[in-house]
């Protein structure tokens, strides 16, 4: 019978969730504690922020582009020619709050969860992370807690860039290409536009941030097998977080409140 | 002194260890014989704590690691010197900052200090004016030399040793076991070396012992090990295809 569990899908399951968890609860145990690895810390900031944003720009214009284009459609098609101008505040809350944030989650997590997963990875096989700890360094002190800071704050940072270019495409598309009414158009988006929109999909980047590292790290320190094992651990990262993405993205939707404002 | 009590590992359903008995004397060089798969290089992670055992206890000068967790396994894991067998080299460092990385991180050494002891530690290696190369530009045998150079730079009191000859031509594995013999000498460290290249264990072992099944079957000087009556001693230091151990 025992056997029969051992087995299980879901046990196993079970078993994964523990073992990330176990990572991130020991993550936070070190996130405090000297020595702080600031030169590791910084190289990640530029490998997640900096570098990321070519592919950031790209995704965030052709996100705003096509959802802009889609809005004009749609309100031309439904509601009638001049009612165009009034898309603008849902173009701007659907991307700043949802569309944003998840289509830089997905980028980031294909582009720099992978290279963590395959960079510790290939030092687990290498047996760095042992030397790491014969030199009496905590591995996850000097890998995994400078990677996770690095997310937590650069996520932000990149979605807000996103969100920025997004905004902008899409007033490109229906003002300048289409001949949108530019003032009802950013008089709209102004009135009925929050603060709070933009923090919300800034706290599902910080969450992102940190889903994306935590399981590029844990996938590269469960990494066996050699060049193959590798492979195994970065498309592992990409799907596990790609997932974890859009599952987390409708929960934090759902319990932050849609407005502060009352009513 | 490191004392190693009734240890016992398994993996899945493999048992490597079977409750191995070892006693390391401060200041001498113990050398671990066996089959590769034996579980030398088990037992040697299990000393510097990578490893967790099933049972059994390992006391580092008295102290037992097996108990210690986090922190304080890493501060005792800081008398430990270890060379890996691919050397193990951070790929993204070049050899000086391979070398210093202990060293900055772990000491209060100032930076002229830490400079000192890598251009030391590079010299008794022999690999003087390598600290800007990256490992990517190294032979098997220079990463070695390095990976020794990292693991002394701390000057620790205890060298574990795995596989030190592996993957290198003759004449580099015997200046490895000079060096061996030199840091015994020089700065008297306690090592530990696994392997199964008989012709380094005879040169740097003040005592041998052969791993077998998961068990120390026998624990002598290299003499006695040439002269001992088992057979199993016997077939595997002659290197016999035919005898008791069978895979």
């Amino acid at each position: 019978m025992a056997n029969l569990f051992a087995n299980a899908p879901v046990l196993s399951a079970f078993e994964e969730i523990g073992s990330v968890g176990l990572l991130f609860f020991k993550t936070l145990k070190n996130l405090f504690r000297r020595p702080r690895e600031h030169q590791t810390m910084l190289q990640q900031l530029e490998e997640i922020g900096v570098r990321s944003l070519p592919v950031v720009s790209l995704t965030a214009a052709f996100g705003g582009l096509v959802f802009g284009f889609q809005m004009y459609v749609g309100l031309h098609r439904y509601i009638g020619p001049g009612s165009e101008a009034y898309g603008g505040p849902v173009i701007t809350l659907s991307l700043v709050k949802e569309l944003i944030p998840i289509l830089v989650g997905l980028m980031i997590s294909g582009r720099v969860g992978s290279s963590m997963a395959a960079e510790i990875g290939t030092m687990k096989i290498t047996e760095q992370i042992d030397a790491l700890h014969s030199l009496g360094a905590n591995p996850i002190r000097y890998l995994v807690v400078p990677r996770m800071l690095a997310g937590f704050f650069m996520m932000p940072c990149l979605v807000l860039y996103g969100d920025f270019i997004g905004i902008l495409s899409a007033y490109f598309y229906n003002v300048i290409l289409m001949g949108v009414n530019r003032i009802v158009y950013v008089q709209n988006t102004l009135n009925y536009l929050e603060i709070w929109d933009i923090s919300t999909g800034l706290i599902k980047a910080c969450v992102f941030g940190v889903v994306i590292s935590i399981v590029g790290c844990w996938q590269g320190m469960e990494t066996e097998g050699g060049a193959e094992g590798v492979g195994r651990a970065t498309t592992r990262t990409v799907v596990i977080s790609s997932i974890s993405i859009l599952i987390l993205n409708f929960f934090i939707s759902k319990l932050l409140p849609a407005t502060l404002k009352g009513g | 002194m490191i004392r190693i009590v009734d240890l016992h590992k398994s993996f899945g359903q493999k048992e490597v260890l079977r409750g191995v008995d070892l006693t390391v004397q401060k200041g001498e060089t113990m050398v671990v014989i066996g089959q590769s798969g034996s579980g030398k290089s088990v037992l040697i992670k299990h000393m510097i704590g990578l490893l967790k055992p099933d049972s059994g206890q390992i006391y580092v000068d008295d102290i037992d690691i097996t108990r210690l967790r986090d922190d304080a396994l890493m501060r005792a894991t800081r008398k430990f010197g270890m060379l890996f067998q691919g050397a193990a080299l951070f790929d993204s460092m070049t050899v000086a900052e391979n070398v210093r990385f202990g060293l900055e991180r772990y000491t209060k050494l100032s930076e002229e200090q830490i400079q000192k002891r890598v251009a030391e530690s590079l010299d008794l290696v022999g690999l003087k004016g390598a600290e800007c190369l990256m490992p990517s530009e190294l032979s098997g045998g220079m990463k070695k030399r390095v990976g020794l150079a990292r693991a002394i730079a701390y000057q620790p009191e205890i060298m574990l040793y795995d596989e030190p000859s592996t993957g290198i031509d003759p004449i580099r594995a015997d200046a490895i076991n000079d060096l061996i013999n030199k840091l015994k000498c020089e700065m008297g460290i306690t090592s530990v070396v696994i392997t199964h290249d008989m012709v380094s264990s005879y040169k740097i072992a003040d005592r041998i012992a052969m791993l077998y099944e998961g068990k120390i079957i026998e624990v002598g000087t290299p003499e006695e090990i040439r002269s001992s009556p088992n057979p199993i001693i016997q077939q595997f230091i002659h290197g016999q295809a035919e005898g008791p151990i069978k895979d």
